[in-house]
């Protein structure tokens, strides 16, 4: 199993595909932060204008927690996309290429390559999800600094600079795992197409449909909004609030896990059934 | 010479809606033999191959590999079996040697060693090191033999191996084979749509039309079986017609399409030959023929119409 799990790795990463979401992000975390070190406080001001009348702001809350706290917010919409980009193409792109005809005809179980595959997802999703991470935070501290973190999510929390730090890597963590369930979708998309296309678009189409249900505050989505696994996906952000909600983040990150399982079990009935035609 | 059974098919099918791609068929090769699996294009060959080789599920039926159960036993069923499913595809962005070293991974582990040695065989030893983007459909055909022979399997499945190639290419392949067969005791089987190319290499085979075993056995008799005649085309045709009629060698000549199609012994063919000219008949064509040829052209031909 090591073994094959090694060549799955070899697969995805040397292909150049993969490198694009990293890319990405190099190129736009950068200019992102860099434009806001420019902008100066005028950003913070903005994001604070309304609580000014109310509030006296003391201290520089305009630093690189506060930046890396607002990259995490703005990204996340993207890197759905971008992890599907690999994920969906993990099936998909053997039978685009013609190579189920090689592997499969080998005596190892559809199993077993099926599992090295979803291995190699998981670990694209994770060290993707670092690489944000890092990069983002990383810079982010390098440009401007640290210092206390203001979030305004529902008022304001000022979070002390020195309790901030774990926040982020717990943070990380849990959308690494929610990215897992992105993963997920687009994994078992790619096991019934022979196209990588046709799992990116759906995926991002599943993903889009289902956050506008979960954040459009209308009647009739609230009682589907619980089955949805978009519900949950904010489950990191819950790391920022004072106190944390421990309870809640081991609920939104067992139904996230649940899903994964599912798509990843759907996927593995519709490979093992498959009939290779490509 | 050829030994025990170590592929079978029984009552082997595969059903798409209402449509039977492979139907009822029973296969036998047996261990040394070099068997030739025929049929026209769209016959049900490459169907039949992908469930040999368990990238489709039979609908009906089972595949028996040296004695175990494809559908109870895939695993040990493909250990000793190599092959190449229509035109071989690899991870073209990687090596030749990444390639193979990701194929014997797959095969339970292999050695630089080996993997050298198979690309020698199929002579690409000196481009293992490029990456498959860069080969011809040739080599691409060649590395796929060299997959098919990494762990070196017993048995060797070979979907149109030359198809494709130019005629120093399916030569090439062709000569490979026979090296298989005879210098590295080798069961191959390979399909074809091209009866003279089965002719050429395999000492069983079976044809197949339409999803349906047509005829299977040893090539030299199949080939042998049913009647031999000599087609013969000249001029003038009514004086043709009389030498013909009184030729000693001659036992039938049936007049059809200007042509005549004399039923007699290959080996008078000089002596028949001899005799028109000597007559004044202007021989435009003296071809001997055989039924198997001409009913498997028959049934490629209805099917290209078709």
């Amino acid at each position: 199993m090591g073994r094959l799990i090694y060549f799955e790795l070899i697969k995805t990463f040397l292909k150049k595909r993969t490198y694009i979401g990293f890319l990405l992000v190099a190129v736009v975390v950068p200019l992102i932060e860099v434009a806001m070190k420019l902008e100066g406080g005028r950003f913070i001001q903005i994001t604070t204008r309304s609580l000014q009348q109310d509030f006296f702001f003391v201290g520089n809350l305009f630093n690189g927690w506060f930046v890396a706290y607002t990259m995490m917010n703005s990204l996340w919409v993207h890197i759905p996309f971008l992890i599907s980009f690999v994920a969906g193409d993990q099936l998909a792109g053997e039978a685009t290429a013609g190579t189920y005809r090689l592997i499969l005809i080998k005596p190892v179980s559809r199993t077993r390559i099926f599992l090295s595959k979803y291995y190699t997802t998981a670990v694209y999703t994770v060290v993707f999800v670092a690489f944000l991470g890092v990069l983002s935070v990383g810079l982010a501290l390098l440009l401007l600094g640290a210092g206390d973190l203001i979030v305004l999510a529902r008022g304001i929390l000022i979070l002390p600079g020195d309790d901030v730090a774990w926040r982020f890597v717990v943070g990380y963590v849990l959308a690494a795992w929610t990215m897992l369930t992105i993963a997920s979708l687009a994994f078992l998309f790619s096991s019934f197409v022979e196209n990588a296309i046709g799992p990116i678009i759906s995926t991002l189409g599943v993903n889009m449909i289902f956050l506008m249900v979960t954040v459009i505050p209308v009647e009739m989505f609230a009682k589907i909004r619980p089955y949805l696994y978009t519900n949950y996906m904010s489950v990191w952000q819950k790391v920022f609030e004072d106190p944390i909600p421990w309870a809640d983040i081991g609920t939104s990150a067992a139904v996230l896990g649940g899903y994964s399982l599912a798509f990843v079990l759907a996927a593995w009935i519709i490979f093992h059934r498959k009939d290779i035609l490509s | 010479m050829t030994g025990d059974v170590i592929l079978q098919t029984r009552n082997l099918g595969k059903q798409y809606k209402q449509r039977w791609a492979v139907h009822h068929l029973n296969l036998e090769v047996h261990r040394g033999d070099v068997f030739g699996f025929l049929g026209p294009n769209g016959a049900g060959k490459s169907t039949t191959i992908r469930m040999l080789l368990s990238l489709i599920k039979p609908t009906e039926g089972d595949v028996f590999l040296f004695g175990y159960s494809l559908k109870k036993e895939r695993e040990k069923a493909l250990h000793s079996i190599g092959g190449i499913v229509e035109k071989p595809d690899f991870y073209l962005y990687l090596t030749a040697n990444r390639n193979l070293e990701i194929v014997g991974a797959l095969n339970g582990g292999t050695t630089r060693k080996r993997i050298f040695e198979v690309l020698e065989l199929v002579g690409l030893a000196q481009r293992a090191s490029d990456k498959v983007k860069t080969y011809s459909h040739g080599m691409k055909q060649r590395l796929g033999i060299a997959q098919a022979l990494l762990s070196d399997p017993q048995l060797v499945i070979l979907d149109e191996p030359t198809s494709g190639l130019d005629p120093q290419g399916m030569k090439e392949i062709r000569d490979l084979i026979r090296h298989l067969a005879h210098d590295q005791n080798k069961t191959v089987m390979l399909s074809s749509h091209l009866l003279n190319e089965v002719e050429m290499v395999a000492n069983r085979m079976a044809i197949i039309n339409r999803g349906e075993m047509v005829k299977q056995g040893e090539v030299t008799t199949l080939l042998d079986e049913g009647e031999k005649y000599v087609l013969v085309r000249g001029r003038p045709v009514a004086k043709l017609r009389s030498v013909l009629k009184k030729h000693k060698v001659v036992k039938k000549a049936v007049e059809r399409g200007g042509a005549f199609e004399v039923t007699m012994s290959f080996e008078d063919v000089p002596t028949l030959n001899r005799s028109l000219i000597q007559n004044g008949i202007a021989v435009e064509a003296l071809i001997p023929r055989r039924s198997l040829e001409d009913f498997f052209l028959s049934i490629t031909e209805n099917e290209s119409k078709l």
